[in-house]
């Protein structure tokens, strides 16, 4: 059986005045395959995250998101129709409790954003499902903390589960283990690797901590200076010439 | 703050307050009962301000409009013969909804500083309106109101005239709008409120049109300004252009600060102490700014939480 694309992108190009950050990039992202875009600092990474997600709008080319032309639609849109993402420097809501935090997409995906006299308290359907995201990334006993006084690994955590909390059929991790220590980076990839096989969601994460790619993509895209410079299985971009060059010889060895 | 621990202490503590607040006449004299009238109401006024500022983060200096629009539109329609008082409120009401949802509509496009310019801007042009517009608005006299009809509730007629019928007519009043705001903001749509404060950006991207939450936030804050105003008018038998002036946007600003934002009751707590301070000072001095600049300052600097979230913060601290 082929597989569906839930991503295609066709010749996206993205420019800030005239700095070209994305020149004629295609792809297709097959649903359920854990897919990662690597590149070095500065390839159009989180650019490229952005522009899908609807932050900014391309300065040309297509979008196709689980058949639906997502091209410059404002994120507030694409969100519903199934397509979340994960910032890279934690963003998430400081002051509210662990729950809250994905309280709030789940209150977004289930229509009760104006109803403004019932008592969030007594949704308990949203708080078990609520639960169920945070038990899946491994929160459940921080719930009711306020999220600002977690740890910086459980932050990054939280961020995943807001991400989640919708039920996606894709989701952008834009470097997921960004400042993390080797103990926390392991936890996440152990997590996204499992979510990936068990939740139904397809991930298609950036990263640049190569031993995090490697480890976890079946399926990697190389972007580099704006423009698609590779794309194979692990072992075959490990072998890839050009990336290599890309790279220097340094970080791939690592 | 936890916020699920806290419901029914919260909810223990409101009615508390309103009984303790339904007692009051009883013990005070007629002059601080028409104290403790003003307090309610602009006990309201700071709360619905605080809607928007302490839960959505937004910074409005024009919620002197909306309070005018209400007086206004409640003084007039009893000037052209509405008789229930009911209907007149109800009437100022609207006037604050409508103006508050065109308003709102440019106003929650820009936040900070810009939201706050915004709001100041629309205030200023809805005071030149009832400054101006003499035929309508009695331009700078206001409106005085010679009588007040009385209200008819389950078949009998009570006269507001009275400072204590007034006094109770505005306790229940703001009590059930207070109700209302407590409702809202433990809500879904209050999550989203205070979502939008901590981060719009994420909230945007999670599938939040942030400008409609913002604009729907804006009008309940517009209606509640709009019914204090209208209770103001009553209780003042008059509306006038200082209603409307931005320096009386000021005033929730400041009794927001002083009583502490982060908590529901702060800006009402900051309207009676404001209030009663003015009393005690003013019957020593004139120079009443220069004494409550002085009270601010320390507040601003030592307790960013203000007067009541400090105290209760400390309650809660040596509790846990």
């Amino acid at each position: 059986m082929a597989t569906r694309n839930i991503l295609i992108v066709e010749n996206l190009h993205h420019q800030f005045g005239k700095f070209k950050v994305l020149s004629g990039i295609s792809l297709e992202v097959p649903e359920g395959r854990l897919t990662a875009l690597i590149g070095p600092n500065g390839a159009g990474k989180t650019t490229f995250y952005n522009v899908i997600s609807g932050k900014y709008v391309p300065t040309g080319g297509k979008v196709i998101f689980d058949g639906i032309d997502i091209t410059g639609m404002p994120a507030y849109k694409i969100a519903p129709l199934g397509l979340m993402r994960s910032f890279q420097i934690t963003n998430i809501f400081l002051k509210l409790s662990v729950l809250e935090n994905v309280l709030v997409p789940l209150a977004l995906h289930y229509g009760k954003t104006f109803s403004c006299l019932t008592s969030l308290g007594k949704e308990k359907s949203l708080a078990e499902k609520a639960m169920v995201i945070l038990d899946q990334v491994g929160l459940k006993d921080r719930a009711f903390r306020p999220a600002f006084e977690l740890p910086y690994g459980d932050k990054r955590l939280v961020e995943i589960a807001i991400a989640l909390a919708r039920r996606p059929k894709l989701v952008l991790l834009d470097e997921p283990t960004a400042g993390m220590n080797p103990e926390e980076t392991e936890r996440m990839i152990l997590l996204i690797r499992n979510l990936s096989r068990e939740s139904g969601t397809t991930f298609f994460l950036t990263e640049h901590d190569m031993k995090v790619v490697f480890s976890v993509a079946q399926y990697i895209f190389v972007l580099h200076q704006g423009e698609l410079l590779a794309e194979g299985k692990p072992s075959e971009i490990r072998e890839n010439k050009a990336v290599k060059e890309a790279y220097l010889g340094g970080a791939l060895d690592a | 703050m936890g916020r699920n621990t806290s419901v029914k202490s919260q909810f223990i503590s409101g009615v508390s307050i309103f009984g303790i607040l339904a007692l009051c006449p009883i013990f005070f004299p007629i002059y601080w009962t028409m104290i403790l009238t003003e307090i309610l109401i602009m006990g309201l006024f700071a709360m619905s301000f605080n809607l928007l500022f302490g839960y959505s983060g937004l910074l409005s200096f024009g919620q002197a409009g909306f309070f005018g629009l209400g007086a206004y539109a409640t003084t007039i329609s009893i000037l052209h013969g509405v008789k229930s008082i009911w209907l007149a409120m109800l009437i100022g009401m609207a006037a604050s909804a409508i103006g508050a949802t065109l308003i709102g509509f440019l106003c929650v496009r820009r936040d900070e500083i810009f939201f706050a310019m915004l709001t100041l801007g629309f205030g200023m042009m809805i005071y030149t309106v009832a400054h101006n517009w003499r035929e309508l608005t009695g331009g700078s006299d206001g409106l005085s109101l010679f009588m007040v009809p009385p209200i008819h509730f389950f078949g009998l007629e009570v006269s507001l005239e009275p400072p204590r019928a007034m006094y109770y007519f505005s306790l229940i009043i703001v009590a059930a709008a207070v109700y209302i705001l407590w409702r809202v903001i433990r809500s879904p749509f209050g999550l989203m409120l205070m979502a939008s404060r901590e981060n719009k950006d994420r909230l945007y991207f999670v599938g939040a049109n942030v400008k409609n939450i913002r604009l729907f936030a804006f009008v309940i804050a517009g209606v509640m300004a709009g019914l204090s105003g209208a209770l103001f008018s009553l209780f003042n038998h008059m509306a006038a252009p200082s209603f409307v002036h931005w320096s009386f946007s000021a005033r929730p600003v400041l009794m927001t600060i002083l009583g502490g934002s982060e908590i529901f009751f702060g800006p009402a707590c900051g309207a009676a102490i404001f209030f009663v301070l003015e009393q005690l000072v003013t019957s020593i001095t004139e120079n009443w700014m220069i004494v409550l600049g002085a009270i601010l300052i320390p507040v601003v600097i030592f307790t960013p939480k203000g007067i009541l979230g400090t105290v209760v913060s400390w309650f809660t601290d040596n509790k846990a």
